[in-house]
């Protein structure tokens, strides 16, 4: 009876979260608690109609084990989409929000609970499950081994998104640490917890029983994503509930420490879900896209060991000119100097595999995303140190400058690399020969690229001048503006960044499109790449 | 060395020997000047170790050899600023407001550091050109509720209005004739009709005879028998265009009826002396001092 016993688990989960929403202790507990009975109750209902009940003498079909598990890569692929265009929507919300406070809508609608809708539903949803399809792909691919642990992986897929839909909804209740990035409260960290820590058996399993003898460094990377994460989330959230029916914990740090713990974990967010993680799937996708060589193993090697040993110490930069000791400023300052080339080796690596196939950008647009990525993955990561910077920070730090650092890096290579991942998994995934339309990448390639430089630009302009602005003072000695009086100028960049956004989220929205009608299986008639135009024939 | 390994027929490079679902890797050395730079960037980490605080101790950390501090660098900038100006401050500390505002040096210093402190402290309010908004009054304007001269200006400011916690504060309070029965709704209609009347603003003039005598009988002995107002006890004039709540029907019969009773905290125990008489020669001079 397939799907029987995942049906039964699921429908306890749901009875559990009911019990919960029962005698929960708080308003916003017990709100999310009926919905995640919701959810869990709309998908045990799904699994109980795909139970099948075998007919005496007919014995079920045996699973096939030979081959690859892709249809969680599937689903991951689908969900990666689902969510950015999503968490892209919601940012464009939040900027209009900055730019015309009134749409700002109490209580559930403001700028403060939708900012972290916005970065978890990037980050972590998009992102993530763009991260956990790929490298249940290329782990498969690169040691000739189904995943490990059985249908596992489907339940890292759906517990994920579980821990995704169950940190969204907490947000618009209410619920959060107020932790950047690490905003989910503890009885959904729990959650992620358990099921990160199955990603990780998965990964690790396929590694071993691998028919490889050599494991390829994109799964160095994934695995350094995967181990850290789970390190970083356990230190960061360890925290004391007020009640176990409630919705309110408190950390186990405070001040100064709690501050540092929290910025180990979010700079090291960045540095390994957000970068080791990404670079893994470029290490792969860069290759077979080019059909080129990795070009240097031996920079590989240095780079990974470099940068996983540089990144961790780095966090503390994200605390210059606070209470934090001087000497751990230092720290964080000079770990993130020292960081630059190795960070800078991906991108080598990744640019110098095109050598011998950069006429393939001609007719490519794939192959063109992959290298606008490694172009603002280098951009951000020579921007990153500077900006560590003390004297650079005095003036970047708590201004849009970060914010356009930022959006670089995740608009830029995060998502330039991932759409390019997904461009080239789904004609294999869905057994199709090619997509249905190389010119729909291409149009989605420009409206991100033009996206992304309007976003980056305009907040490099209002962060430098929202800074300038802060630390003007006059010959007496006195303060020029005051914030209010800075607010008000940076009006026109935000309307300007929201403009940014919505560029870059029609973009996305052509490449669901496109998606779509690949996994329908229609080919567009189109003129392919890179080929001339048909002359036009003079009239008789 | 003889090679073993396939060599890359467009780059001429070896091969590492490996390949995975078709990806092989090159044995490219590293980049050159990718590996300097990064021998660079340790040995600036290094230096900088060196020259700043970093290594951390059971009992502090080690101090570095250039001894800067941040903390230090902080008070050595800020005792530097009060130092430029102590001369000035001390004057400005020993004299009263109106000598201040008398003196051309003084009162362009006071002006100047006072405009700084407003932006932080006050335009929160009053907004940043002190162009107030409902509720917290424009103070570019020569309508004053408790009074425009220099004194009038800084006692508010030291003491605040209806703050509890100074016992000095300026208070009053007007009765909330509506909510508290003293007015029937008819009779604060009326009332409202005769102060837009005074106020020279669309009227009905059959209520607002009404309300002349109702405004005698119950609002002259703080707003005047004309509307023009009572600074000693706050009293807004009601004879011109200035509103603190808004001057349409509703806004008025809204005020009669239960009024807001607007507070301003008490500066002069947060900023100090000093400070409070800046703030009071900025506002002095915005256009509306007496």
């Amino acid at each position: 009876m397939r799907y029987a016993g995942s049906a039964i688990i699921v429908a306890f989960g749901a009875l559990l979260a009911l019990l919960a929403a029962a005698v929960g202790q708080d308003e916003a507990f017990r709100a999310h608690m009926w919905i995640a009975f919701a959810t869990l109750g709309i998908g045990a209902i799904f699994l109980m109609r795909r139970v099948q009940f075998a007919s005496p003498g007919h014995p079920l079909p045996i699973e096939d084990t030979s081959g690859f598990l892709d249809g969680v890569v599937r689903y991951g692929v689908i969900a990666s989409l689902f969510w950015g265009i999503a968490g892209f929507l919601v940012g464009i919300i939040i900027a209009s929000e900055l730019a015309w406070p009134l749409l700002n809508l109490e209580p559930y609608f403001n700028f403060g609970r939708l900012r972290p809708l916005h970065t978890s539903a990037v980050i972590f949803a998009f992102g993530g499950n763009a991260l956990m399809a790929t490298s249940f792909y290329v782990v498969q691919r690169t040691t000739r081994a189904r995943l490990w642990g059985g249908n596992l992986a489907w339940f890292v897929f759906w517990g994920y998104n579980f821990f995704i839909v169950m940190a969204g909804t907490g947000y618009l209740l209410g619920i959060t640490q107020g932790r950047e990035y690490a905003e989910p409260e503890w009885y959904v960290d729990i959650w992620l917890t358990i099921v990160w820590v199955c990603y990780l058996l998965v990964f690790l399993g396929t590694l071993v029983k691998r028919k490889e003898p050599h494991i390829y460094v994109a799964n160095w990377f994934y695995l350094s994503f995967i181990v850290t994460v789970a390190m970083l989330h356990l230190v960061n959230n360890i925290a004391v509930p007020v009640s176990f029916l409630g919705s309110k914990s408190y950390s186990a740090f405070s001040g100064v420490q709690d501050a540092l713990v929290q910025w180990w974990y979010g700079h090291n967010a960045v540095g390994f879900f957000l970068t080791a993680g990404f670079l893994g799937m470029m290490y792969y996708f860069v290759p077979k896209q080019a059909g080129r060589p990795i070009y240097s193993y031996r920079l590989s090697i240095i780079h990974f060991w470099a940068l996983i040993f540089l990144y961790i110490w780095a966090g503390p930069h994200h605390l210059h000119y606070t209470a934090l000791p001087d000497w751990a400023q230092t720290l964080g300052m000079v770990f993130s100097v020292m960081l630059w080339m190795p960070s800078w080796g991906g991108m080598i690596n990744g640019l110098m595999t095109l050598s011998g196939a950069w006429d393939k950008l001609r007719t490519d647009p794939i192959l063109r995303m992959f290298v606008l990525s490694l172009a603002f993955y280098g951009m951000s990561t020579f921007e990153g140190p500077l900006m560590s910077i003390k004297t650079v920070n005095s003036l970047s730090h708590y201004t849009d400058w970060t914010i356009g650092h930022v959006h670089s890096g995740a608009l830029g290579w995060v998502g330039m690399v991932s759409f390019g991942a997904i461009y080239h998994l789904v004609p294999k995934l869905w057994n199709r020969t090619q997509l249905y339309s190389l010119r729909m990448v291409n149009w989605h390639f420009w409206l991100a690229t033009l996206g992304i430089v309007v976003y980056a630009s305009v907040m490099w302009v209002s962060g430098i001048m929202q800074g300038l602005m802060w630390r003007e003072y006059n010959d007496q000695g006195f303060l020029v503006y005051s914030f209010a009086e800075t607010v008000a100028a940076m009006h026109p960049y935000y309307v300007m960044r929201t403009f940014g956004g919505v560029l870059y989220l029609s973009g996305a929205l052509v490449m669901v499109f496109n998606v779509y009608k690949t996994i329908k299986g229609d080919i567009r008639d189109e003129i392919p790449m890179g080929a001339e135009a048909p002359a036009l024939q003079p009239a008789e | 060395m003889a090679n073993l390994n396939e060599v890359d027929e467009l780059s001429g490079v070896e091969t590492t020997g490996h390949e995975w679902d078709g990806i092989k890797e090159l044995n490219n050395p590293l980049p050159r000047w990718w590996l300097w730079t990064f021998y660079l960037c340790i040995l600036f980490a290094i230096g900088y170790v060196i020259a700043y605080p970093a290594f951390p101790g059971l009992h502090g950390a080690s101090k570095g050899l250039l001894g800067w501090s941040s903390r230090a660098d902080i008070r050595q900038e800020l005792s530097a600023a009060e130092q430029a100006n102590s001369e000035i401050v001390a004057k400005i500390r020993a004299a009263k407001i109106t000598d201040i505002l008398a003196n051309e040096k003084l009162r362009t210093f006071a002006v100047a550091a006072g405009a700084s402190t407003f932006k932080v402290r006050c335009a929160t309010c009053h907004g940043s050109g002190a162009q107030g908004s409902p509720g917290f009054p424009n103070l570019n304007d020569n309508s004053w509720l408790w009074g425009g001269k220099p004194e009038d200006i800084l006692q508010t400011i030291t003491h605040g209005i209806r703050d509890a916690s100074d016992k000095d504060a300026r208070t009053s309070q007007m009765p909330a004739f509506g909510h508290d029965k003293l007015l029937t709704s008819d009779q604060i209609l009326a009332v409202a009709n005769y102060v837009r009347q005074i106020s020279k603003q669309d009227a009905d003039t059959a209520l607002a005879a009404t309300g002349a005598k109702i405004f005698t009988d119950n609002c002259a002995a703080c707003h005047g028998d004309k509307g023009e107002g009572k600074r000693e006890v706050g009293a807004p004039q009601l004879n011109d265009a200035i509103w603190l709540y808004k001057g349409d029907l509703n806004a008025i019969i809204q005020q009669i009826n239960n009024p807001r009773q607007g507070v301003m905290p008490a500066w002069g125990s947060r900023l100090g002396d000093v400070t409070v008489k800046e703030l009071a020669a900025y506002i002095h001079s915005l256009g509306g001092g007496e």
